[in-house]
């Protein structure tokens, strides 16, 4: 067999397309992105069978940066498009991104939905606990007691939101948590996370330096989880409402397989059979 | 004019079957349905239900003739009750005329005396006596033999249907229901109170579908292989049907958390190669809107199949009216140019649904199809529907060189790549882009786009089938969706009056052919805008494309009432 010779094995930034970014200098968006793509190189996907599908928010324009299939789609419905697209596809490596309030405030049925439906697909949430790109107000996972949003200038006095521990309930098989400031760490988890059977969820932890300067000081308070995984639903759930919400890596691993929506017809028939149905007599 | 004179023409005979939930009336209706075209003849069966699950009213509504029928008549000849209970909720709906006929189970008490009959029209038998003669004997189907022996069908069509129908229910129900319709067939009045049915000489293939049926066929004979949809009345039966036949195919149906959810699923799955639908009612369209603006944007084709309901808000679930139009034409926002498209009769819910398909395929946009609860759960004996010549391809990537995915071509339609081909990566995008896809608010890219999404539909020649046009005459019906088959009834009544009618029924409502339908106006003097909502939203569609003389009439009733030829009939000669 002489076909043609191979072709050199793609590199991180092959998986890049050539637009600029509009995220600010320092944002921590840029690793994530970063994380993607090497994560895409070391698996040697083929950019072609790589769809990134993404809703509104600064994280969610990330699919246009890469040289991947890209759904850049309307806010909080990143994961609903990525489904359809999966059932349609599921020959297709499909990852999801976006951020707190696409993905947990207006996307929020939708996030426990894709968990419990189980479908083969990594989705990777930037937490910067802001709507950067409207410039500064509260989301689901702003802390009770900020009140520099003109919105809620007496802070939201809501509990924050707990996306790894709705995940675990909702059903998900696969939670972890990552850190933009620890790009090879999360280039690991990622990598596991695509190759996990199953709905794999990320919550990044990704600073906004310019509405949250303060979390410029994770970098000293994250740190990696203490535990080893588990697969044990009740010792997750535990770990998850004990932990101070900054610990990384991988939390949960369930081995039950994902679903395929797809299964080979039981009964094959054909059109003509199917209007042949409606005949009389 | 004299009703009379018409009937000797468009000879039908009408009957409804009136009981509370769970007395079994669809079933009855269904049996009947299937019994009289199995004799040979043409139906049209609508229902009418409560908002209850079980222990509301049930009402089935049929007319019968040697030709297909595509309308209610304005009266009905028989009315079997099986009971009264909860009757004056749907009394309206079961107009009744001095020569109708009331057969009540005389178990159940007088007929109601709303229904102003005088003796000679009531008849009564012992229905529930008859049943409980057998065991698990039920009077509905007492009352099915006895309504097959008045309107002169063969008891053993009857029977063999009901076989066929009730097998799955097991022998000892099969076996009691037959001996009912024996024993109702039986208990034939002295008198003749209705001319029965003549079988044709040779009876020709024939369907038995309902709307919601039709219109899922058409479905997947456009090519549809994905469906994801969120439960709702009265679109349901229409995802039941999918649901099997799409996995037969190898496609597949994903019930949806929400409506929200299931537009964006459609539209990735489109994205992922894969023709894709979903099916909704009004509240349901509501939610999709800003999915569709998406689908428009990124140039992703999908097809929604909306069966109307009465409106606003949650309104009457349960019944009809086309009250929709201006949430399909005007629902998105900014501009955002789509298909909409009518069904015009259960029959044509098959041809319209599958040309929408290839429509949006074609186009690489999105078509709202418009059906509506007295079309989408009636049911009908038809001729074999026709389908469209339209292939109905996506115009797929072929040239993978520089490739774009907006790229400015001449029919304005661009080559789209489906992910999996090599080298033609891009990002569809529901931000404004240029011809890569790459975001762009310029103002040229705007406009160069919106150009684009609007002129790919209006320079595509949509051919005849545009509207559904017939007759000749200075009267001119204008209509569309359900209310074409009333108007097409008025206007045969109208012309065998003496006064020459044509019917436009409009099958693509937007882009509106505004040519053609000029054409197809052309030569008549008195214009009557017929159809089933509140706010004359075609008519006021029509007048803002400026396609209406200033004469022009409207005739808008809102539901839940189906529109009847002589309502229509009797709105013209007022005019003349």
């Amino acid at each position: 067999m002489h076909g043609p010779p191979p072709l050199p094995p793609l590199k991180a930034k092959d998986y890049k397309s050539d637009v600029k970014p509009i995220w600010c200098a320092g944002c921590g968006h840029f690793a994530v992105l970063s994380a993607i793509t090497k994560s895409l190189a070391h698996l040697a996907l083929p950019r072609e069978q790589v769809a990134l599908v993404s809703g509104i928010g600064c994280s969610s324009r990330l699919p246009a940066y890469t040289h991947v299939y890209g759904f850049h789609g309307i806010h909080g419905r990143a994961l609903p498009i990525a489904t359809g697209l999966k059932v349609a596809r599921p020959d297709l490596t499909v990852l999801v991104t976006g951020g707190d309030g696409d993905g947990f405030s207006i996307g929020g049925n939708h996030f426990m939905h894709a968990c419990r439906r189980n479908l083969d697909l990594t989705y990777i949430v930037m937490d910067n606990e802001v709507y950067g790109m409207t410039k500064g107000q509260a989301s689901p996972t702003t802390p009770p007691d900020w009140t520099e949003s003109k919105l809620t200038p007496h802070g939201t006095g809501l509990p924050s939101f707990n996306p790894a521990a709705i995940a675990l309930a909702a059903g998900a098989g696969f939670i972890a948590r990552g850190f933009s400031g620890d790009p090879s760490g999360l280039t690991d988890l990622l990598t596991e996370a695509i190759q996990y059977p199953g709905f794999a969820f990320i919550h990044v932890l990704s600073p906004c330096v310019t509405f949250h300067p303060e979390q410029k000081a994770w970098k000293q308070t994250v740190h990696e989880q203490t535990q080893t995984t588990t697969a044990d639903r009740v010792v997750a759930a535990q770990r998850l409402q004990q932990d101070d919400r900054m610990a990384t890596g991988l939390i949960f691993r369930s081995p039950a397989n994902a679903r395929t929506e797809h299964a080979a017809p039981a009964h094959p028939a054909t059109l003509e059979q199917m209007a042949a149905r409606f005949l009389t007599g | 004019m004299d009703r009379k004179t018409d009937l000797s023409e468009t000879r039908s005979l009408s009957v409804a079957i009136i009981g509370s939930g769970g007395s079994g009336v669809v079933t009855t209706g269904k049996i009947l349905l299937e019994s009289i075209a199995r004799f040979g003849l043409y139906a049209l069966m609508t229902r009418s239900s409560g908002p209850q699950i079980r222990g509301g009213e049930s009402a089935i509504m049929l007319r019968v003739a040697d030709r297909p029928v595509a309308s209610l008549d304005d009266h009905f000849d028989l009315l079997l009750a099986l009971d009264w209970l909860n009757v004056d909720r749907f009394a309206d709906e079961l107009p009744i005329s001095t020569e109708s006929i009331i057969l009540r189970d005389s178990d159940q008490g007088e007929v109601p005396p709303r229904f102003n009959l005088s003796p000679e029209q009531q008849l009564a038998a012992p229905l529930s006596q008859l049943a409980a003669e057998s065991e698990n004997g039920r009077a509905n189907m007492v009352g099915l033999g006895l309504l097959a022996q008045l309107m002169g069908l063969p008891l053993e069509t009857v029977k063999e249907t009901a076989q066929d129908i009730l097998k799955r229910k097991g022998d000892a129900v099969l076996a009691s229901s037959l001996l009912c319709i024996e024993q109702g067939y039986g208990q034939a009045p002295e008198k003749k109170i209705v001319t029965p049915l003549t079988q044709p000489a040779s009876p020709t293939t024939r369907w038995n579908i309902s709307g919601n049926e039709a219109s899922g066929l058409g479905a997947v004979q456009g090519g549809i292989r994905f469906v994801a949809a969120y439960p709702i009345t009265p679109a349901s039966e229409l995802l039941e049907w999918l649901a099997p036949n799409l996995e037969r195919l190898g496609g597949g149906l994903v019930q949806a958390e929400d409506e929200l959810a299931s537009v964006n699923m459609i539209i990735g799955a489109s994205f992922g190669g894969v023709p894709s639908l979903t099916a909704t009612s009004g509240p349901g369209l509501s939610l999709m809107m800003e999915g569709l603006g998406l689908a428009v944007a990124s140039e992703t084709p999908v097809v929604v199949s909306n069966v109307m309901r009465g409106g606003p808000s949650t309104g009457i679930p349960t019944k009809s009216e086309q009250s929709d139009l201006n949430l399909a034409l005007y629902g998105l926002h900014g501009d955002a140019p789509h298909l909409v498209l009518s069904a015009l009769s259960i029959r044509d819910s098959v041809f319209t649904t599958e040309w929408a398909v290839k429509l949006a395929e074609t186009l690489q946009t999105v078509a709202i199809v418009l059906s509506d609860q007295s079309q989408g759960q009636a049911r009908a004996v038809i001729d074999p529907p026709t389908s469209p010549m339209l292939e109905g391809k996506r115009k797929l990537a072929v040239e993978h060189a520089d490739y774009r995915r907006y790229a400015l071509t001449e029919d304005a339609v661009s080559p789209m790549a489906i992910p999996g081909d090599a080298d033609c990566m891009y990002t569809a995008d529901g931000l404004e882009h240029n011809q890569l896809g790459t975001p762009s608010a310029t103002a040229t890219d705007h406009q160069l786009q919106l150009d684009k999404r609007r002129n790919k539909l209006s320079g595509f020649d949509y051919g005849d089938d545009w509207a559904d046009i017939g007759g000749e005459g200075d009267i001119c019906l204008i209509t569309w969706g359900s209310a074409s088959g009333a108007a097409r009834e008025a206007a045969e009544r109208l012309t065998r009056a003496g006064y020459p009618t044509r019917t436009v029924a409009v099958r693509l409502l937007s882009p509106l052919p505004i040519a053609r339908f000029s054409a197809a106006i052309e030569g008549t003097t008195h214009q009557l805008v017929v159809e089933q909502n509140h706010g004359a939203q075609f008519y006021d569609y029509l007048n803002a494309r400026k396609v209406l003389p200033p004469t022009a009439g409207s005739l808008a009733r809102p539901g839940p009432l189906p529109l009847r030829p002589q309502e229509i009939v009797n709105h013209i000669m007022k005019g003349l």
